[in-house]
Formats: C-alpha cells, structure tokens, sequence
C-alpha cells in the first residue's frame, strides 16, 4: 500500500531526527563510565539553562527525582548511547549528581541484601 | 515539592544506590511477565546500540554504510526504599547479544532462569552462562496452564544442575508467586555470600 499520505516515516521507521543530531555526532559519553542502573538526580536548578539543549532541559525535569540511566532512555525514547552523551554534559557541569551501583564488579554485601529481601518481602 | 526525605542533613541531594536481579531464560519462558508483575511501574523499554557498544567507534564516519542492529532492553523497578532501588532486567535474545548480558549480569545480585518444561533446552545457555561466569542464579519453572507437572528432582536432572542450585515452581503471571522466586534468588545470594566468609 502506497497511498497518498502513507508516509514511508511511520512509528516503526524510528524518530525522523537523527538520534547523533541530538548529541552533534558524539557518540562517547567524555565522563566516567556510565552504567544502566546508575542513578542520575538533577541539582535543584541548572548552572546556566540558555546553554542548555531540550534534550538536556527534559533530563533535568526528569531527574528531579532519582532515576537510572536505563529510565532516562526509556523516557526520552532515545538509545542509551545517546543518553549517556547527554548524561555526561551534565555531569561536567555540575548540573546532576550521579551514584554508581554499590560495587560494579562484585556482589552487594549483606547488609544491602537483606534491606533488599526485607524490602521485596514487604511490596 | 521536596520531599522530606530528598535531602540528607547539610543539604545534599539523597541518590539511591541502585541493585539489580537480571531475569534470564530462552525465549517465551515469561521473563517479561515476571518484570511485570512485580514491577511498581509499566515495564519500560529501551535500546542500546550494537555497533557502538561492540565495536565502539568513537566518531560517525561511514556509520551510515555499517549495519546497525538493536538490543532491545525490558526492565521494571521496585523503590526498596528511598535509599535503595532495585531493578529488574529481562535479558535480551541468546547469541549475538552476549555483550550485553555481560553489562546485566555485572554487579548484580544474582539470575533468575526461568524454564518452561516444554522447552527446557531453550534454557540452557543462559544457564551455561551464569555458570561459566559463578553468578549466583537460580532456575525458576513457570508453570504454564498446559504444562506438564513435573517434580522439581526432575527438572534438576533434565538440566543436570548442581545440587546447590535452588529450583522453585512459580507461576509469574501472579505477583506473589513472581515475589517467591525474587525472594528465592536474593536468600541464594545471601548464603552464597555466607558460605564464602
């Protein structure tokens, strides 16, 4: 079917802006390593908002709470990739506080693992 | 709106500390049933681009020429406390995907594989991989309505699994039961942990 007004750009051809255009073609968040559960929360205003892009200005408003990479992405429907870059502006300057996960390469220790159990036990 | 408990004492932002449970298993044995039952949110979807996290180009010449694939991500969440959250990730497909399944699997408390007894061989590599990798999992059968009731010494033999390796009944359509085998896989964690101190 190719009618008038069948646009080959439907929902499944993905965003019709580029999502590199968002970050000018970057593709390296220049920051630490940023990991899908790392938690991202927006200082209560940004240093300096006219420099700031909408991608960047959706971010803060979003992390007004905490929320992990993961959620950032999933939220702006961009890929991680491009969310990390944009992450990673921000965390230069000083505009979000980050914490990684409690130690990346090993597992929690007990104490968080039990606040965990008691915590699933309890929903 | 700040809430009472957004800041700590001398005015510093409160940022949780995140933890995450990865909910593994081949395809059609309920992971992303599972997230949803339990998660306090929708599960949320999101990407992560193969040509950057694989070969990780640092600029986009010519990227327009390469194939681009896709790893799709389904996760949920459950707010442990204002201190503490917990995630939860469905794994993408087998196969080409590993990568990313070594980014989930990092740091995390532990696997749940889920199985479905009419395909258990669709499980084995995830399996296989939190073996190789000395992950704490457990496997967790879901049991479908049509499902042969199997016992759970049979299903342990089938997939010639460790002893110390729980294997649990759920049904993860039901959030209580979908409870169980999270609270299955943090108390492994817990004695794996004591074992080794």
């Amino acid at each position: 079917m190719t009618g008038r007004g069948d646009w080959w750009y439907d929902e499944a051809a993905g965003p019709v802006v580029r999502p590199y255009a968002m970050v000018r073609g970057r593709t390296r968040p220049v920051t630490a390593e940023l990991h899908l559960v790392t938690q991202v929360r927006a200082m209560p205003s940004a240093s300096d908002p006219e420099s700031l892009t909408v991608e960047h200005l959706e971010i803060m408003e979003l992390c007004r709470r905490p929320l992990s990479v993961a959620e950032v992405a999933a939220y702006l429907d961009v890929p991680l990739v491009v969310v990390k870059v944009l992450l990673s502006d921000l965390i230069q300057r000083g505009d979000v506080v980050i914490r990684d996960p409690a130690r990346i390469a090993e597992i929690p220790d007990r104490n968080l693992l039990q606040a965990v159990l008691d915590g699933v036990r309890g929903i | 709106m700040a809430s009472v408990e957004s800041e700590r004492p001398g005015g510093e932002l409160l940022v949780p500390t995140p933890v995450k449970i990865v909910i593994a298993g081949g395809f059609g044995t309920g992971k992303t049933t599972m997230v949803k039952s339990v998660s306090e949110i929708a599960p949320l979807h999101t990407e992560e681009l193969l040509t950057e996290a694989s070969v990780g180009v640092d600029d986009l010449a010519g990227v327009e020429g390469k194939t681009t694939t896709t790893v799709a991500l389904d996760f949920g969440r459950i707010t442990i406390s204002p201190e503490i959250v917990l995630y939860l990730f469905g794994t993408p497909g087998q196969g080409r995907f590993w990568f990313m399944w070594d980014e989930l699997a990092q740091g995390a408390i532990g696997a749940v594989v889920l199985v479905d007894t009419r395909r258990l061989d669709s499980s084995f590599p995830s399996i296989d991989f939190f073996e190789r990798r000395d992950i704490p999992f457990i496997v967790a059968v879901n049991c479908f309505d049509d499902a042969h009731n199997y016992a759970v010494d049979e299903v342990r033999g089938a997939l010639d699994l460790d002893k110390s390796i729980p294997v649990v009944l759920c049904d993860v359509r039901d959030r209580e039961s979908s409870k169980t085998v999270l609270v299955g896989i943090i108390e492994h964690a817990m004695s794996r942990l004591d074992a080794m101190a």
